[in-house]
């Protein structure tokens, strides 16, 4: 049963789907790296935080204790069945995990994601020029979260499946349910479900084959003779559609809040533009939005915790990220910074397939920003005026901003 | 300076590729292809130095 009482003691008794947490969560992980360094609770059945890199790294790398069948923590416990679980090939595990993880990698390649480079430029332009019209028409105020992060990654990955970018409501509908209130959240009765969703989209596509994108590829594509399974074409569409929009929405919004409160940085960032590849992997060490989980297939005990078959563990790349163990000056923000092997997109066989993608899309979000805008500042400076999302994927969900700037003429 | 990788360690996190793609280049599936087995050329040793110091899976070491 869900316990949703008040915590107690975060060490001993945490909540990652509860507000407090979200909005301190970087201050609680250093708590736990200085003092556990595993945190447990017993809520979700019982759950693991490894906190420090080591410990991180290691459950990462070791698919013999730990499955992947269910990745996101929730009171029902582990539900997926191993080795494919219900949304491959993220919930996979070897081997069954090679091919479902194969027939995907060239679509994610940094070369196939190069060509997707001018449609993203021109989505962050147009939503750049609307933000600045509304900030005009309302003393400078505008939300970069609502009004430009959570759109840029529902357009690409729209464009990349074929499906309408009207269906963004949609898709962000799922990722509240099913990411930041896992199994909490009131179904309104309009509410489209995953499953319908994806039943439609398939019959749909089956009516209509032959197109060039990547639901249609699913259809077609044969492993040693034979078609994918529904099950596994179903689960490979919710896994795209889910794992690639709220999380970079959210580096992109922590980035443009970090921008907002360091205005050295964004001059640095306008001025000396070959820093841009070294910015966007400091922003994403210093704001991975990712939490991934495992649950424990065979008892193994990691520093102080004796974890048990099904006990949930959290991998808070966040948290690896921002260890002074593992990064000189970790809880520092360098921009220039120049050895950065960050985990915000995982370590492991399960490194995020889409890593290119969101790479490209933060650096285009962030070029295309700091060309555009001259001055931003926070709205506020009460810190909860900024909503940062519960659950495993952290990031600001409300950034209400004072801005002003101008659109340069196209290149 | 040699370059050694070692492609059983590699994750496809690219980063090779993305700062030093005199050095590395990336197959079909995103894995990372050491394009200079041999000496480094003196002018590109910042780069593989970059190109090891920012392997999240230590894939990539260096031979002095």
């Amino acid at each position: 049963m869900a316990n949703n009482s008040p915590v107690s003691d975060w060490k001993t008794d945490f909540d990652h789907t509860v507000a407090d947490w979200a909005q301190n969560a970087p201050e609680i992980w250093a708590e736990f790296r200085e003092e556990c360094p595993v945190a447990h609770t017993d809520r979700f059945g019982g759950c693991w935080f490894p906190a420090i890199h080591e410990d991180i790294s290691e459950i990462a790398h070791d698919t013999e204790h730990f499955t992947s069948r269910s990745v996101i923590v929730n009171d029902w416990g582990p539900m997926g069945e191993a080795p494919v679980g219900g949304a491959p090939p993220i919930t996979s595990d070897p081997p069954f995990h090679q091919m479902a993880r194969k027939i995907l990698l060239p679509a994610f390649s940094p070369k196939a994601v190069a060509q997707l480079e001018p449609t993203t430029r021109e989505t962050c332009r147009e939503l750049i020029s609307d933000l600045l019209e509304t900030a005009a028409a309302n003393g400078g105020r505008a939300d970069a979260a609502t009004g430009y992060a959570q759109h840029i990654p529902v357009r690409i990955i729209a464009k990349m499946l074929g499906l309408p970018e009207s269906d963004g409501d949609t898709f962000r509908g799922f990722i509240h349910r099913i990411m930041e209130t896992p199994g909490q959240a009131e179904i309104a009765e309009d509410d489209v479900l995953l499953d319908s969703y994806l039943e439609t989209t398939v019959t749909n596509r089956r009516e209509n084959p032959g197109g060039n994108d990547l639901i249609s590829y699913l259809l077609d594509v044969e492993v040693d003779g034979e078609p994918l399974t529904d099950e596994h074409i179903g689960g490979t569409i919710a896994l795209l559609i889910i794992a690639g929009i709220d999380t970079t929405w959210s580096a992109i919004g922590a980035s443009l809040w970090h921008l907002a409160q360091n205005p050295d940085d964004l001059r640095r960032l306008r001025s000396e533009p070959d820093l841009m590849p070294f910015a966007v992997e400091e922003f994403l060490r210093f704001y991975a939005p990712v939490t991934m989980a495992r649950s424990v297939s065979q008892d193994i005990t990691i520093k102080n915790a004796e974890m048990k078959v099904d006990d949930w563990v959290l991998l808070p790349f966040p948290s690896a990220n921002r260890d002074e163990e593992a990064f000189d000056a970790a809880d520092e923000f360098l921009l220039d910074r120049k050895q950065n092997r960050h985990a915000a997109f995982g370590l492991g066989i399960h490194r995020c397939l889409g890593s290119n993608l969101a790479r490209m899309e933060l650096r285009i979000a962030l070029e295309e920003w700091v060309n555009a805008i001259d001055r931003m500042e926070l709205e506020s400076s009460d810190p909860d005026s900024v909503r940062w999302s519960t659950g495993q994927v952290r990031g600001p969900r409300e950034l209400p901003l004072i801005i002003s700037g101008s659109m340069e003429p196209n290149p | 300076m040699k370059i050694s990788y070692d492609r059983d360690l590699c994750q496809g996190h690219n980063r090779c590729y993305l700062l030093a793609p005199e050095l590395f280049d990336v197959d079909d599936d995103g894995y990372a292809v050491l394009l200079v087995p041999g000496e480094v050329p003196a002018d590109s040793e910042e780069k593989a130095k970059l190109a090891a110091d920012n392997c999240p899976e230590y894939a990539i070491t260096l031979i002095e």
